[in-house]
């Protein structure tokens, strides 16, 4: 006898406290079974790349730190250095070195809110306090820089706004000899926790073909087993003379590319860019960061597509100039957008706990897919 | 059953080295603190609240160009010749009467792109943090140090001066304009045989 | 205690209704106590200082909040069951009370002094599992409804762990009422249960590892019974908001607020009955040393609560410290794991008390 059963759909959000803002997911459930996944965008538009086109170069830095609000000074980066190759700036050595500081620290910190809200996803609270414990001595970092603990509006056309504060390079390595063993004190806690490694393990396996056709990068392409990183295969700034490896995932505990290998490619990262940090720091030259501040931002007719490697995957911005102070137009490829949209393929035939794993171990951030 | 086994003993065993962990810190000393008693010390370069200092505006209307929200309203008024405004600290001389200058917090960004614009470091950000307020009107800073009545004042004597240099520019401008045509029907009886050269050229500008 | 207040007074109904009422005099202050624990536990865990406004570093948080639940809007949503849904709490709580009719305070006071103590603890622990799908049934809301039946798989499921190791227990001390079996675990702490009980020879030592085993697969059970973390499907705030008490509010989410904490201690005080000596202190008692009598049933609720409390806290340190699980691997811990060795453990604890 075949019983009449109907599908149940399920509106996640946008008021949900796991969908990392205001994403809403049409659910479609055959009992706890997930039968397909449709995320609804929009919630957080706030026009960005419109509002670009009203604005004068310098004042579009100020919107790109609200796209990604947990890696603003990246976001600065990437747009800073696309509009320098169309004025063909070559900035001081200096805020080369600081830039890159701020990143890699800016690195650490989005990776330790996309950690502590994945235990929280999976319903561990403790590392999530103790991650964001650790991301408020990096944002302090920031505050004596640059004066904001969120969005910095640092990086400028050609310069910085602030140099490095006095006590910058000391609170620095004081902060990376204190994180170093929080790392462990976090594997320990959850990374290798019998539970955590059940609930992520062999969940939503990202093979590496399906991780290409659709896209995906950063940590979620890398979890997946391909060595892939813009700092690498597509060098920019500097990062050409930093000594660091490029963390994959090899499926530890389970398959390659499944939640817990994202999770674990996270927590490797912070370590390398650790190093990172460390380098840059030792080899910091002196030096005037004002020296290659332009009078006026005025880049010739063109365009520019300027790719670096956020913490969440490549960004990238398309900016065409037409010879005035405005940019026509700023395309931005948003990383977590296009992670996203891998959601539905991952999470067919899981349970309804696993989208919360899958979503959360994707790392969105809705500032960013919406802009 | 020895994946049985070990599965068992790697739950107990990871919960035991968590609980560990976490026992470990109920001793050690909190890292929050109560906010309104106590209160972190801010950096020096911190960007909170906007402040201008009125005494060294020159209404040079940079800040607001450079605003990319548009949260800086400013309103001049030349000054008289007569007038002295006096100097800012750093020297320049004050030509405008700043007559509004009020700043929208509400849609201030503290992105202090406005700072670094302006030349007599008049504009700068303070380390108050506390301001806010149950009417979003209050959040409308007013700066500007003028009465309204003197605001009045200002822009009824600028427009008189303007009158006046309006007339004086309109008799000058007559006295030209006379002397003009007088020349002019003098070089027009002269210079009739240049006329169609002047034309060619412009047809080719056309 | 009721068959004592019926020789005393000769009132069969005030004795009932006094016996009962006097669990609520435990109930309430333990839960403002256990609610701030909770707090300050979990604050401390995570290097932060929790409730520090309301009198000494936060102690009257509580009360506050009861209060401002009191104030609350008696939100009902549309399209709900009312009746139903009404009533619901009151049910959850009035199943989680009745626990503690049989939970021996002192021997001077228990509730009921039934034969079948644990007995009627499990089988009464199931008008939970009612109010529960009641309530996310009424609800209408999916969530709700995703909670409830988590729930009923879960609390059902988990009895039978929990039975089986009861079970082991009852064969080997031969009793069933919970008086009797902390009474059993007189005197010091190494006639506890835990420790192979108040016979010496070789068969206590031998009894030891099962009754560990017995132990952890007893309080991982009841834990699951109480929905707490690691196992709180039915709540599992980051996926289902809420759980079955999503459209609750006001007064009628701290009745649930009540028995979840309520449940928390009577698992406790079953778990300290069965293998801590329950109300027995141990290291015999102040009372009898000094020659002052009535002061030794105070000093039995003073351990008694001070045994249930202690485990309540173990409770909090798993929750503040797990992850939780997913709920099929909630089923799998269930019968793949702790049905199978607390059937080997019945088995080798009914062999040796054979022998």
């Amino acid at each position: 006898m075949a019983l009449k059963t109907e599908e149940l759909v399920l509106n996640m959000g946008p008021q949900h406290p796991s969908t990392h803002g205001v994403l809403r997911l049409e659910v479609q459930l055959e009992g706890e079974l997930v039968t397909k996944v449709t995320p609804h965008l929009g919630y957080l538009h706030r026009c960005f790349e419109k509002h670009a086109e009203a604005m004068t170069y310098p004042q579009v830095i100020p919107y790109t730190d609200r796209m990604d609000y947990l890696a603003s000074m990246y976001n600065n980066f990437g747009y800073v250095i696309g509009v320098e190759k169309m004025l063909g700036i070559q900035v001081p050595e200096r805020v080369e070195y600081i830039r890159i500081i701020m990143g890699e620290l800016q690195r650490i910190a989005s990776h330790m809110v996309a950690l502590g809200t994945y235990g929280l996803d999976i319903g561990a609270f403790t590392p999530f306090l103790y991650l964001f414990r650790d991301r408020e001595k990096i944002l302090t970092l920031f505050e004596i820089t640059c004066g904001a603990r969120l969005l910095y509006n640092y990086m400028w056309v050609g310069g910085l706004s602030h140099d490095l504060h006095p006590d910058f390079e000391r609170l620095t390595r004081e902060f990376i000899s204190y994180f170093r063993p929080n790392i462990d004190e976090l594997n320990n806690l959850l990374t290798y926790n019998k539970i955590f490694v059940e609930r992520t393990a062999n969940i939503g396996v990202l093979p590496k073909e399906t991780a290409i056709n659709y896209g995906i990068t950063g940590p979620n392409l890398r979890a997946s087993g391909l060595k892939y990183d813009l700092r690498r295969n597509d060098p920019y700034s500097i990062y050409d003379r930093f000594d660091f490896e490029i963390p994959v995932g090899e499926g530890l505990v389970g398959t390659v590319g499944d939640c817990w290998d994202r999770f674990y490619v996270r927590v490797l990262e912070m370590e390398q860019s650790l190093k990172i940090v460390e380098q840059a720091l030792n080899q910091l030259p002196e030096g005037d960061i004002n020296e290659a501040l332009p009078k006026r931002v005025k880049p010739p007719k063109g365009s520019i597509y300027q790719r670096v490697e956020n913490p969440k995957g490549e960004l990238g911005y398309f900016i065409i100039s037409d010879g005035t102070v405005n940019p026509f137009r700023v395309k931005v490829r948003a990383p977590s957008f296009v992670n996203l949209a891998i959601l539905n393929e991952l999470s067919k035939g899981h349970l309804v706990a696993d989208i919360i794993a899958i979503l959360g171990s994707l790392d969105i951030v809705l500032g960013e897919i919406d802009r | 059953m020895r994946q049985y086994l070990k599965n068992t003993w790697e739950g107990i065993w990871t919960i035991i080295i968590g609980m560990k962990i976490t026992f470990k810190h109920l001793f050690v000393p909190s890292v929050t603190i109560q906010y309104p008693d106590q209160k972190v010390p801010l950096p020096e370069r911190v960007r909170n609240r906007l402040y201008v200092n009125m005494d060294d505006c020159i209404g040079c209307d940079q800040c607001a160009r450079a605003c990319p929200v548009n949260c800086i309203d400013i309103e001049t008024v030349k000054s008289t010749p007569g007038e002295n405004l006096g100097q800012t600290s750093n020297g320049k001389k004050k030509a405008l009467w700043v007559t509004k200058f009020d700043i929208d917090i509400a849609k201030c960004c503290y992105c202090q792109l406005c700072v670094f614009p302006c030349p007599t470091d008049c504009i700068y950000m303070t380390d108050v943090y506390e301001f806010s307020e149950f009417k979003r009107n209050e959040l409308i800073y007013n700066f500007s140090t003028m009465q309204p009545g003197e605001v009045e004042e200002k822009k009824d004597n600028f427009e008189k001066f303007q009158a006046e240099k309006e007339a004086q520019k309109a008799a000058a401008a007559k006295a030209k304009a006379e002397a003009a045509a007088k020349a002019k029907a003098e070089k027009e009886k002269d210079e009739k045989s240049k006329n169609n050269n002047s034309k060619s050229s412009s047809n080719d500008v056309s | 205690m009721y068959e004592s207040l019926v020789e005393i007074t000769g009132l069969e109904i005030f004795a009932a209704f006094v016996s009962a009422a006097m669990p609520v005099a435990f109930l309430v202050p333990f839960v403002i106590i256990a609610v701030y624990l909770e707090r300050k536990v979990s604050a401390h865990m995570q290097d932060r200082l929790g409730p520090m406004r309301v009198g000494y570093h936060g102690l009257l948080q509580t009360i506050a909040d009861f209060f401002k639940l009191i104030q609350k809007e008696d939100i009902v949503a549309e399209g709900i069951d009312k009746k139903f849904f009404n009533f619901a709490p009151f049910l959850v709580f009035a199943g989680s009370y009745a626990v503690y009719a049989a939970l021996p305070f002192s021997s001077k006071y228990i509730g009921s002094e039934t034969d079948l103590g644990i007995f009627y603890i499990i089988a009464i622990s199931g008008l939970v599992v009612a109010g529960i799908l009641m309530a996310g049934w009424t609800s209408n809301n999916k969530y709700s409804l995703y909670g409830a039946m988590r729930s009923a798989a879960q609390i059902i499921s988990y009895e039978i762990p929990t039975a089986l190791v009861i079970l082991s227990i009852i064969m080997w001390t031969g009793t069933m009422s919970l008086a009797t079996m902390s009474e059993m675990q007189t005197a010091y702490f190494w006639n506890w249960n835990i420790l192979g009980g108040p016979e010496w020879g070789i068969t206590k030592f031998v009894l030891i590892p099962f009754l560990l085993v017995a132990f952890i697969i007893l309080y991982v059970s009841t834990l699951a019974e109480v929905n707490r973390t690691p196992f709180d499907m039915p709540e599992a705030e980051s996926e289902l908001v809420a759980g079955y008490h999503t459209e609750y509010s006001g007064m009628k989410f701290a009745m649930f607020f009540l028995a979840e904490y309520g449940n928390m201690f009577a698992v406790s005080a079953i778990v300290s009955v069965i293998f801590f000596g329950g109300y027995q202190s141990p290291f015999g008692y102040l009372g009898n040393t000094l020659g002052i009598e009535w002061l030794v049933p105070f000093e039995q609720v003073f351990w008694f609560a001070a045994k249930g409390i202690f485990f309540v806290f173990v409770q909090m340190w798993l929750r503040w410290t797990l992850p939780r699980v997913r709920v099929d691997q909630l089923m799998t811990i269930c019968w793949k794991y702790l049905i199978p060795y607390s059937f080997v453990n019945l088995l080798v604890i009914g062999i040796i008390t054979l022998l």
